[in-house]
């Protein structure tokens, strides 16, 4: 569809302009001018260049964090999307139940995210919770606060619990833009159920299911409260993820210099994610038959 | 047959999910010397102290209240400055459009740990620190992007015609814009401020940052207790149950809508 060509039309966006400028733009020059200074205090300040971005890079610490990261969003995508779809599968397509299911659904995700973690916690604790009582009277002990692998668990369970809806959700969306006489010719040919799945729903799926991927990746790499609340990123560093060290850095040891260079890089790593995420959404549904 | 085992998967998965969220609420329904005394499937001596607690002493309920505050005026502004840039979106060809709407994407994909310092820098200076307005603005940092992304998919989806059959017929544009076309698109907006609404409430690392006590958002007065020695757990719980329901009210309103947003993939 071909627009009209009209330059008035930024007069329409100018309040967005405006306010994300005041929102984003102000604040991330603040970053950038942080970064190449050393600030002792108020008008003492020297340019140190990119010293702080040296020290950041070389930071063991920051490599570890990096690689949980990318082992944290990794997980959460084997494991969240194979499951949302399933449960989408098992939907129904009309009547009280879609109403039902989808207000069930969207629950988990209406919960701010630091009583997300207050929930894990008190589901947990060998104590009170119900799941960690329930795997020590088995004989295994489990600790969240103790051992780092079952720390991880927890925040797998968690991270599961939480998004996995969302994911169901789009997948939902993707099944039911399905025109019906796909099925019914299906049913012609006596396809069986998985290769409805395998040649009919997957395929008209691409789209919605690429949109999952890419946001169920950049939202499990920003993760912050969760994790903060539930470990604190402990036991020891082990779940210490991106965000979490640089609040550290930043707020817990007012280290400007070096956590507005880790910001910049990290804002860099998220901004290189979203331009794929623009590009592969800009060409999703193009060349599929339609 | 085969449909009765995908029912029943599904009611397990549902039973799955709202397990943890029924345990916070046995807790919240039980003192804690009970919680700690003994290992309960469900509360045995049903209390509604915690809640009682809650609705009466001000440094809890000011926390919903803040909440609340914020949220709506984050919402009425990312709807109101939204609206108009994605009908430009939607309709014109304008110089620099692919870019702005981009970067207008990165700002959703940003970080809140990176911005956090600076907020707090530019806020002091302009003495907006622990106010409602403050939060409401560092939200739209995440909301605006948002609600222009989701309204100009559904703008989109109406056909221009109707657009310029109106200008022929002498309407002004604001005429136009708010007498036709917003009743058009208008489950569009109800999913835009759905989602708007959704991840304001959900925010916390902003929102703590910014406020102090004036403005101090339920999230926060929570994590305070998180960290006291001696924690009442029942009282946690039933601080948690509290803020479940004004999401699920929110979702009860826009069911029907719900789908259609995910549709689009714009979230």
């Amino acid at each position: 569809m071909d627009k009209w060509e009209d330059n008035r039309a930024w007069f329409l966006v100018l309040p967005v302009f405006v306010i994300v400028a005041f929102t984003a733009i102000i604040p991330l020059m603040t970053v950038v001018n942080y970064s190449v200074q050393d600030i002792f205090g108020p008008g003492q300040r020297v340019f140190v260049g990119t010293e702080w971005f040296k020290e950041v890079l070389n930071d063991p610490r920051l490599h570890e964090a990096l690689w949980r990261q990318f082992l944290f969003s990794g997980l959460v995508l084997l494991i969240e999307l194979p499951l949302g779809v399933g449960i989408a599968l098992m939907m129904p397509k009309k009547g009280w139940g879609v109403s039902a299911s989808l207000v069930t659904l969207a629950l988990p995700l209406l919960i701010p995210w630091n009583v997300i973690g207050t929930i894990w916690i008190i589901f947990t604790r060998p104590d009170i919770g119900l799941l960690g009582a329930a795997i020590n009277n088995l004989g295994i002990a489990f600790d969240h606060t103790a051992s780092p692998l079952d720390a991880w668990v927890t925040l797998m369970l968690m991270e599961v619990w939480h998004w996995t809806p969302l994911v169901a959700l789009l997948a939902y969306a993707g099944l039911r833009a399905i025109p019906e006489a796909y099925f019914q010719a299906a049913k012609i040919d006596g396809a069986s159920a998985w290769a409805i799945f395998r040649y009919i729903q997957l395929p008209k799926m691409r789209g919605v299911l690429t949109i999952a991927v890419l946001l169920r990746f950049m939202d499990s790499f920003l993760i912050y409260a969760e994790p903060f609340v539930l470990t604190g990123g402990g036991p020891g560093n082990t779940t210490t993820f991106l965000s979490i060290y640089l609040v550290k850095i930043a707020v817990g040891q007012f280290d400007l210099g070096p956590a507005a260079a880790f910001s910049l890089i990290y804002f860099l790593i998220v901004l290189l994610f979203s331009w794929l995420f623009y590009q592969v959404l800009q060409n999703v549904g193009k060349g599929e038959p339609q | 047959m085969k449909i009765r085992y995908r029912t029943l998967g599904l009611l397990f998965y549902f039973g799955l999910l709202m397990l943890p969220i029924y345990w916070m609420l046995n807790m919240s329904l039980r003192t804690n010397a009970d919680i700690l005394g003994a290992f309960s499937l469900y509360p045995t001596d049903i209390t509604f102290g915690n809640y009682l607690k809650i609705f009466t002493d001000k440094s809890w309920y000011s926390g919903y209240i803040n909440s609340i505050i914020y949220v709506s005026i984050n919402t009425a502004i990312s709807l109101t400055t939204a609206l108009p840039a994605a009908y430009a979106f939607s309709r014109y060809r304008f110089l620099g459009d692919g870019q702005v709407f981009f970067w207008l994407l990165t700002n959703r994909m940003a970080p809140a740990a990176v911005f956090l310092l600076p907020f707090f820098q530019l806020y002091s200076t302009f003495g907006l620190i622990d106010t409602h307005i403050a939060v409401a603005l560092a939200h739209c940092l995440f909301n605006v992007p948002l609600a222009v992304w989701i309204l100009e998919g559904f703008m989109s989806g109406v056909p221009r015609e109707i657009d310029e059959t109106a200008y022929l017929d002498g309407y002004s544009f604001p005429r136009f814009f708010i007498t036709l076309f917003l009743p058009l698109i208008r489950a569009g907006v109800g999913v835009t401020a759905f989602f708007c609404f959704m991840f304001s409430w959900v925010e916390l690392l902003m929102a703590r940052t910014l406020t102090t006590t004036v403005a101090k958002p339920i999230a926060a007065t929570m994590t305070r207790t998180v960290s006291a020695t001696g924690l009442d757990w029942g009282l946690l719980a039933a601080a948690g149950i509290l803020t479940i329901v004004p999401g699920a009210l929110v979702i009860w309103f826009v069911r029907n809508h719900m789908a259609k947003g995910f549709a689009l993939g714009r979230v």
